[in-house]
């Protein structure tokens, strides 16, 4: 098993563990949590490709990730300021209570 | 190599385990962290040491906490009696087996993964700030944009509503307006 | 032509509009009704009159003039339907009789029914009937004459059930007509037969009608049929109806109890006019039956159809004759002296031409007539009794009408010389005697004779001599409020008391003297001594030769029948008018004597129970039949038919209800079932949302999997 198969399983078990708390969990930002580590695990996945990939030196890699870790940042905000808002509106953070748009 | 990594890799995966899984939110949060800081070890193993101080200053800097703040805020802070499962959780389960099923056969059975490994690269604060600027320096706007937008949409979202103008009961005080509480409902109950 | 011939049509269409504009009167206006009949009557007799001198002058031969005109057009262009009339000595003396008596009748009427509150009807159906005879009369055509014989069958249906409602009236009406129709049908099969023969409906036709010599030899030279040579066949068809309408035997049943009806209905129609309607027939087409007669006796030609119509009038003779001794009602010893001497018509007319059968009809028509009015005299003068036995000594009450019903017994019976029946009648045995077939005919005329004047001098002598016998109340009352149709029990007419007979008014008395007179005078034109009728109607030329009275076979027969005729009254005086009965229950002398014979001829030798166990049974059987076959067969495929209908629209509707409401049913309700669990995907919840995001990404990636690897 080369490394990079090793780092590849490795992101997708951590992308595994992070979907399964996402549809699993009940709390919302439990929901959010998963979600970053997913968005961790394609991270790992594409460094690992960068790393092992043909062409380390263009950077390419890095720089995606950065862009990735930027845009995960300003969507965890968004994301926690909707379930506070949420909260506010509903007084739970039960996902299984928000159904608005059900039918 | 192999073994240094693969011990981070362990802790990565047991921390993000246990962000999943633990029944008290808090004690989740600090898994979470402790799962970045493994992924930011990863990082450093495979010679992108910018990219993980990057994610220990955003992920665990900001991020963790922010989520800390986001449990505070909807007082999740206790440990909950019922289930933390949701409903239909099984389901949920069958899903995620099926994903890393499929992603690991991919990964096993791909023809299409390089076999050599290249030298180790020089990927300096320099050379990055040097593509970036040049190179990428679009999407640089860009993301300089959307944190822009993403901040200013968080702020909105999040942003407490102002009391209503109109006289309330007699008696019952209009609360101040950076107050953690909710303002107290007209007969009294708890909210 | 002769102006007359042209307006000839006139006399029998007034009765026509006065029979019409009396039936849409809705106002009972019995003077405009009654003097519209008698007027159309009226001037129908001065137009007769002007008919009967037109025909005076002639040059050689018999007069005949037709008046022809074209009416429907059928087939070709040149086939067309003719109507038309034809005006000889035949047609005018039958003119002069039928209005001259009519109008006589129909002043009676008015006084006869002038209690009835259906005057009004009474006098549209006269009226009616005057134009169907008249027609009758007139008529050259096939077509034209079986209209107008329908119409006097008809009229003749209404009239004998005028009083409808009671139902002995309804019955003899309803007798009436379908006795006359059987005799119909073999008049109309014999005229389609002789239109399919000659190919014309005219009688006369300028030599090509159907009667004519032409036609005539045709007919002769065609092929016999089933034995009977064509002639006589159509020749006895013919008189089939003839048979019916004048009730001979066997088709004699209705005439008796046509009496139900009015005492006019039954002078005019039963005694003058309708049943001599078949006579006139025989006489109409004589040239049909006479044809190809080998033998000519005495002027007479003898054929097989003149053959059976005098033994058909000989036996109808006697056999009326001698039912006529036996019966009580005064009306019905009448009638069957009708149907009596009805057969000495026919008989008449097959020994000895049409000259003497006719003379003796239009004899007949007067004094019978005369007999009948003054029997509806004597009835409405007992107060509507009819039985004899509960008559008597009417002499002192009615005499006027004694008197000249004295004239018309005399007239009937024959009595010598002064009387206009004594000529008639011995034309006919003086013809029947010359018969080369046989002599039997002329036996059974001299025994008819005998009886008719046994009978008629008991009628009189029960009805106007002895004791007046309807002394008892209940029984007059009983058959006044029964015979007068009224409703009322004592009519505020008679003002003396009920028991008691009373002379009639002026208007019905005068047509009575009148009568009387032509019975009386008629004579005259038939003597032998001056055959004036007979050179009339066959255009010989005649002359006064008083010789001829005296010559031996003449003389001989005279002498013979004035004896016969002098027995007869003599009998008929001693067992009924010496001996007279004293009560109404006392039994018949005769019944007396020979109380079988006397019941046989009282039941009228039981034709009518005959004809009921047979006829009557077969036919009410067939109507069964037919009410079977048309109920279940006939019936039953239409019910099959509507239910096949009704099990096709059960089926159409169970596939309709079913299958296609199903169907679209169910793919709707599937739809719907699609969109409900559809919206099941619709959660609201984003873990699920989640969830499914992670299968569609699984597969995707199978599916491009796969896709690079083919």
């Amino acid at each position: 098993m080369t490394p990079l198969q090793i780092c590849l399983l490795t992101s997708a078990l951590l992308f595994a563990t992070g979907f399964a708390g996402a549809v699993t969990r009940r709390h919302a930002i439990l929901v959010l949590v998963g979600i970053e580590l997913m968005l961790n695990a394609a991270n790992l996945n594409l460094i690992a490709f960068w790393r092992f990939g043909p062409n380390p030196e263009a950077l390419t890699g890095i720089i995606f990730v950065l862009f990735s870790m930027a845009l995960a940042a300003a969507e965890a905000a968004v994301g926690l300021a909707l379930v506070i808002a949420i909260y506010r509106h509903k007084k739970t953070s039960n996902l299984d209570e928000v159904k608005e748009l059900k039918g | 190599m192999p073994i240094a990594f693969i011990l981070t890799a362990v802790v990565t995966l047991l921390a993000a385990a246990a962000a999943m899984s633990l029944r008290n939110l808090v004690h989740c949060a600090l898994m979470l962290a402790v799962s970045f800081s493994g992924i930011a070890a990863i990082y450093l193993q495979l010679n992108a040491e910018f990219v993980g101080f990057t994610e220990i200053l955003v992920y665990v800097g900001a991020i963790a906490i922010l989520i800390v703040m986001a449990i505070l805020l909807t007082r999740s802070g206790e440990t909950p009696d019922k289930s933390v499962l949701t409903s239909g959780w099984m389901a949920g389960i069958v899903v995620t087996v099926f994903v890393f099923v499929l992603l690991g056969w991919a990964v096993l059975n791909s023809s299409a993964l390089p076999q050599t490994m290249a030298p180790a690269p020089h990927a300096t604060v320099k050379n990055i700030g040097d593509v970036l600027m040049t190179k990428y320096v679009l999407p640089l706007e860009i993301i300089a944009l959307m944190l822009t937008a993403a901040m200013i949409g968080a702020v909105v979202i999040a942003y407490r509503e102002e009391a209503p103008k109109t006289k309330r009961e007699e008696g019952i005080p209009i609360p101040p307006r950076d107050s953690l509480l909710p303002p107290p409902s007209p007969t009294g109950e708890k909210a | 032509m002769n102006w007359i011939v042209q307006y000839l049509w006139l006399i029998p269409a007034l009765p026509l509009v006065a029979a019409g504009i009396i039936a849409v009167n809705k106002q009972p206006q019995r003077k405009l009704a009654a003097s519209l009949a008698i007027g159309s009557m009226a001037i129908g007799f001065l137009l007769s009159l002007c008919a009967f001198a037109a025909t005076l002058k002639h040059g050689e031969g018999a007069f005949r003039e037709v008046y022809g005109f074209n009416w429907l057009q059928f087939g070709g262009p040149d086939n067309w339907l003719q109507l038309g009339w034809v005006l000889d000595p035949l047609t005018a003396v039958m003119l002069m009789m039928v209005t001259f008596v009519g109008m006589l009748i129909f002043i009676f009427s008015v006084g006869y029914m002038a209690h009835d509150q259906n005057f009004m009807r009474f006098f549209c159906f006269l009226a009616l009937f005057a134009s169907g005879m008249l027609g009758v009369i007139i008529a050259n055509n096939l077509f034209l004459f079986f209209v107008s014989w329908e119409i006097v069958g008809l009229t003749s249906y209404l009239l004998i059930g005028f009083w409808y409602h009671k139902p002995s009236a309804a019955a003899a009406a309803k007798k009436a007509f379908i006795t006359t129709r059987i005799g119909d049908l073999g008049l109309l099969l014999g005229m389609v037969w002789l239109y399919a023969q000659t190919g014309t409906l005219n009688f006369y036709d300028g030599g090509k009608g159907c009667l004519e010599a032409t036609a005539l030899n045709t007919m002769l030279g065609a092929p016999p049929v089933a034995g009977f040579a064509v002639v006589t066949a159509i020749g006895l068809l013919i008189f089939l109806g003839a048979v019916g309408k004048s009730g001979q035997v066997p088709l004699h049943v209705w005439l008796p109890d046509a009496m139900e009806g009015p005492t006019p209905v039954s002078a005019l129609i039963h005694a003058a006019t309708m049943v001599a309607a078949g006579v006139f027939l025989v006489a109409r087409v004589y040239p049909l039956m006479a044809a190809g007669a080998t033998t000519v006796a005495h002027g007479a030609p003898v054929t097989t159809a003149l053959t059976v119509v005098t033994w058909v009038g000989a036996i109808t003779a006697i056999f009326a004759a001698s039912i006529a001794v036996a019966q009580n009602d005064i009306k019905r010893i009448l009638a069957y002296s009708t149907v009596s001497q009805l057969g000495y018509m026919m008989m008449g007319l097959g020994v000895g031409g049409v000259a003497v059968g006719m003379f003796h009809l239009i004899t007949h028509a007067f004094f019978k007539a005369l007999l009948f009015l003054g029997s509806g005299s004597v009835i409405h003068g007992c107060h509507e009794e009819q039985d004899v036995r509960k008559m008597g000594g009417l002499k002192k009450y009615l005499p006027v009408t004694f008197a000249v019903y004295a004239v018309g017994m005399l007239a009937l019976c024959g009595f010598p010389l002064f009387f206009s029946g004594f000529w008639s009648k011995d034309e006919i045995l003086h013809h029947a005697r010359e018969w080369p077939v046989s002599h039997i005919p002329f036996y059974l005329g001299c025994t008819g004779a005998l009886f008719t004047a046994f009978y008629m001098t008991r009628q009189v002598a029960l009805v106007f001599f002895g004791k007046y016998r309807g002394g008892d109340q209940e029984s007059a009352a009983d058959s006044h409020t029964d015979a007068h149709g009224h409703g009322k029990p004592q009519p505020s007419a008679h003002a003396d008391s009920n028991n008691t007979p009373h002379e009639s008014p002026a208007v019905m008395t005068v047509p009575l003297m009148i009568l009387a007179i032509f019975a009386v005078l008629l004579g005259v034109i038939g003597t032998p001594a001056w055959p004036w009728f007979h050179g009339y109607l066959t255009g010989e030329a005649i002359k006064f030769d008083f010789s001829q009275l005296t010559e031996s076979g003449t003389l001989g027969l005279m002498l013979t029948s004035a004896v016969i005729v002098l027995t007869g009254i003599t009998l008929g005086v001693f067992l009924y008018g010496k001996r007279q009965r004293q009560t109404a229950e006392e039994k018949d002398v005769l019944e007396a004597a020979q109380p079988f014979l006397f019941g046989i001829l009282q039941n009228k030798y039981y034709v009518d129970e005959i004809y009921e166990h047979t006829v009557i049974r077969f036919n009410a059987f067939a109507a069964r039949l037919c009410d079977f076959l048309d109920t279940w067969i006939f019936g039953g495929a239409v019910l099959l038919v509507s239910y096949v209908t009704l099990g096709l629209a059960w089926l159409y509707r169970l596939t309709d209800e079913k299958l296609v409401n199903l169907g679209f049913d169910a793919g709707c309700e599937s739809l719907r079932e699609g969109g409900g669990i559809f919206s099941k995907l619709h959660t609201g919840r984003v873990q699920t949302y989640l969830r499914v995001i992670g299968v569609a990404l699984v597969l995707l990636i199978l599916f491009l999997i796969w896709g690079r690897k083919a």
